[in-house]
């Protein structure tokens, strides 16, 4: 399977080690992975923040740089941003008029993969020989929950990861109330929505809190961190990537 | 936004710790009987999809549909009267009620009738419209407003209800705070009500485009004496209530109860058509109301707003709507629905702040019983919004504005997105070791800063690592 990363403009600047981390996994797997080097932001933040038009040249930049014959899946350690391609791309293209874009869009859209969803569900692999000794709990980031429909598939990938204590996350499908500029535009019910989920995951007694995008894991964890509370937020990839020979979380 | 509109109402809202815990046991008991209701039905998706195409057609032949319930309701023996807005449909109603020679009115729930502010324009006529629907009974004697769709006090607990009764009803100084106590109270004050009012005003659930039939879906049976027993009953509705078939019901109320009250059925549904000599009222009358409906039928794709069957749904899973309560939307329309369906009455003139009142997490979309894509149709409208701004905008706007062009034009061009990580991250290196500093700035950032730190910036981006990787031999 020919295998195209697409890193996200949030991963590529602020979390480099979790796309390591994915490239890890699906070397490891055995799948040869490439870095379309054209690549930068998917328009996530301009179409949910009502600058759509700003964003058709984003959309085009994308199909232009993973819509090549040679890709059979683009994988993309980040729920929203994929949920954006595939759930939100089609219509864009519709609305911008331009019939090519469309079907470029209608062709690529599917074959563009959350990393969870893509190793359950397209791989077939629920253990990735991962090794992660730690108390960890997962929460369910909207986008990849509710537009994917990942459904339970972080859940198979952590449970096969040898030495982890995985707790279940109460009031888990609640959203943690990042929602982009959401967090700085209603700054305040944000930080009310924050400070439940914090309590939540502090309940379970985790010392990592991890999800499927950096952006909500942003959040969370730099609530965790101002609180000084001692659990840290780490992307999933970065915890399927740990083996007992060290991995990028160990880094 | 800067902090007007819904960010600086929720601010206020989330201060208040009453409010606070009133809503979060509501919203989370609803919440969970709703779960159960919807597990007990098999074909719940196969329901919903229907309950959609069936909207969604009736919103297509909108004009068709209406005629038809014109000429249906009129053959019935009922009259249909049409208002363009708000004032319109307020001086049929009053002008209705003054040819009765009445002065007082019972009123059954109707957030049609908050929309165009009924009960005020009633009270500049010299009219007094009592609400009988126990929590409108309890907004209308604390001179409150509806916080929620389906439950208007959702925002008080048993104790201050207790409180008002024993100050405003009749014979009730002694009156405790249990729950049957303070609906029996409120019970013996409708009963003198219904018995004496000869005129009552009502909202309308559905109206059936071939047979000119009424509904109303409720729980305390408040409805079904005001539409039964007054010689006179008017009834207004927006035109988007309109279903072509009287079959529509089997589907609608499957879908309605489930989704409010979290009942397999709710404990009344009236349906009535034109009148039937001997038996309820004598007169009938249907207020058709467009009130911007016609205009937001336009937007392809904000329309499907127009599709709200008025479940609440929506309100009781959004996280935002939990924490503020519906008086921060500045609307009689609150939450999810409300964000979307306000700015749309109004032509984008009110509720311009609602579409952003939300983190877009789904969950309103996910519980909609016809599937109304809220989340879509809020970025879709945050879009008209912004588009339609700039002709004065305010200075954060105008900054956000000119960031988001910047932002754009530096995705564009890799070379330049390249050095802006190349110049911008050293500068945040340095910024997130200042926390206290970061917190005090203006706009976003201290924004972010007051309650979260910045994650440090890496040594080096992904694709500076990427490309060590490939020169490594």
């Amino acid at each position: 399977m020919r295998i195209a990363l697409f890193i996200t403009c949030l991963g590529d600047t602020l979390f480099p080690r979790t796309g390591q981390a994915t490239v890890a996994i699906l070397e490891r797997l055995g799948h040869a992975v490439r870095f379309p080097a054209g690549q930068t932001c998917c328009g996530q933040m301009h179409v949910n923040s009502g600058y759509a038009a700003q964003a058709t040249g984003l959309l085009e930049r994308f199909v232009r740089v993973f819509g090549d014959d040679g890709v059979d899946a683009v994988v993309s350690p980040s729920g929203s941003c994929a949920a954006m391609v595939r759930h939100h791309y089609p219509r864009l293209a519709e609305e911008a008029g331009d019939a090519g874009l469309r079907e470029a869009v209608a062709s690529l859209a599917p074959r563009v993969f959350e990393l969870s969803d893509f190793l359950v569900g397209e791989l077939g692999v629920e253990d990735v020989g991962a090794y992660f000794p730690h108390r960890v709990t997962y929460h369910p980031s909207c986008h990849a929950t509710r537009v994917l429909q990942v459904g339970d598939a972080p859940l198979r990938l952590l449970r096969r990861v040898r030495g982890i204590d995985l707790q279940e996350l109460p009031e888990a499908a609640a959203c943690c109330g990042f929602g982009g500029t959401f967090a700085v535009k209603n700054a305040d019910v944000s930080a009310a929505m924050l400070t439940d989920k914090m309590e939540a995951i502090l309940g379970t007694g985790a010392e990592v809190c991890t999800a499927l995008d950096s952006s909500c894991l942003m959040h969370i964890g730099g609530g965790l961190q101002r609180q000084r509370s001692g659990v840290r937020t780490l992307h999933l990839a970065e915890i399927l990537a740990s083996t007992d020979a060290g991995g990028p979380a160990h880094a | 936004m800067p902090d007007t509109g819904f960010p600086a109402a929720a601010r206020t809202a989330l201060a208040d710790t009453q409010l606070r815990r009133n809503l979060h046991v509501a919203t989370h008991t609803i919440r969970d009987k709703r779960l159960r209701a919807v597990a007990e039905v098999p074909d719940w998706e196969e329901l919903r999809e229907a309950g959609r195409r069936i909207k969604q057609h009736a919103m297509r032949h909108l004009d068709e549909h209406l005629e038809t319930l014109e000429a249906a309701v009129q053959r019935a023996g009922g009259t249909v009267h049409w208002a363009a807005d708000a004032t319109a449909a307020n001086r049929i109603v009053a002008d209705l009620i003054a040819a009765t020679g009445e002065r007082e009115v019972v009123k059954v729930k109707s957030i049609l009738t908050d929309e165009i502010r009924l009960n005020d324009a009633l009270r500049a006529r010299g009219i007094t419209a009592h609400e009988t629907d126990l929590a409108e009974l309890i907004n209308q004697l604390s001179g409150d407003t509806a916080s929620h769709i389906l439950v208007p006090a959702i925002h008080r607990n048993r104790a201050e209800i207790g409180e008002l009764f024993r100050r405003h009803l009749p014979d009730a100084g002694d009156l405790s705070d249990d729950p049957r106590a303070l609906a029996g109270a409120a019970r013996a004050y409708l009963r003198d009500l219904f018995l004496a009012s000869r005129v009552a005003v009502s909202g309308a659930n559905f109206a059936i485009a071939e047979t000119g039939t009424v509904g109303v879906v409720e729980s305390e049976g408040n409805g079904r004496m005001c539409l039964t027993l007054p010689d006179t009953l008017i009834t207004v509705m927006g035109i988007e209530k309109v279903l072509p078939r009287l079959a529509d019901l089997e589907v609608m109320l499957q879908l309605l109860p489930r989704s409010s009250t979290a009942e397999r059925m709710n404990p009344y549904t009236s349906l009535w058509t034109g009148v039937t000599p001997g038996d309820g009222p004598r007169a009938f009358h249907l207020v058709l109301l467009d009130g911007g409906r016609t205009n937001a039928l336009r937007d392809t794709t904000g329309r499907q707003a127009l599709h709200c069957i008025r479940c609440s749904a929506c309100l009781n899973v959004c996280p935002v709507y939990e924490r503020t309560g519906g008086h921060a939307y500045g609307s009689v329309y609150p939450g999810p629905i409300g964000a979307i369906l306000t700015p749309q009455l109004t032509d984008l003139h009110g509720g311009r702040t609602l579409p952003w009142a939300s983190s877009l997490c789904g969950a309103c979309y996910e519980v909609c019983p016809v599937k109304i894509d809220i989340p879509t149709v809020l970025i879709h409208l945050r879009g008209r919004i912004v588009a339609g701004g700039q002709a004065a905008p305010r200075m954060e706007d105008r900054a956000e504005h000119a960031g988001m062009r910047a932002a754009a034009a530096t995705f564009r061009r890799p070379w330049l997105y390249r050095l802006a990580q190349r110049v911008g991250l050293p500068v945040a290196r340095r910024l997130v070791r200042h926390e206290r500093l970061m917190a005090a700035l203006p706009g976003p950032l201290g924004r972010w800063g007051a309650v979260r730190d910045l994650p440090a910036p890496p040594a080096e981006t992904f694709r500076d690592w990427w490309r060590g990787r490939e020169e490594t031999p």
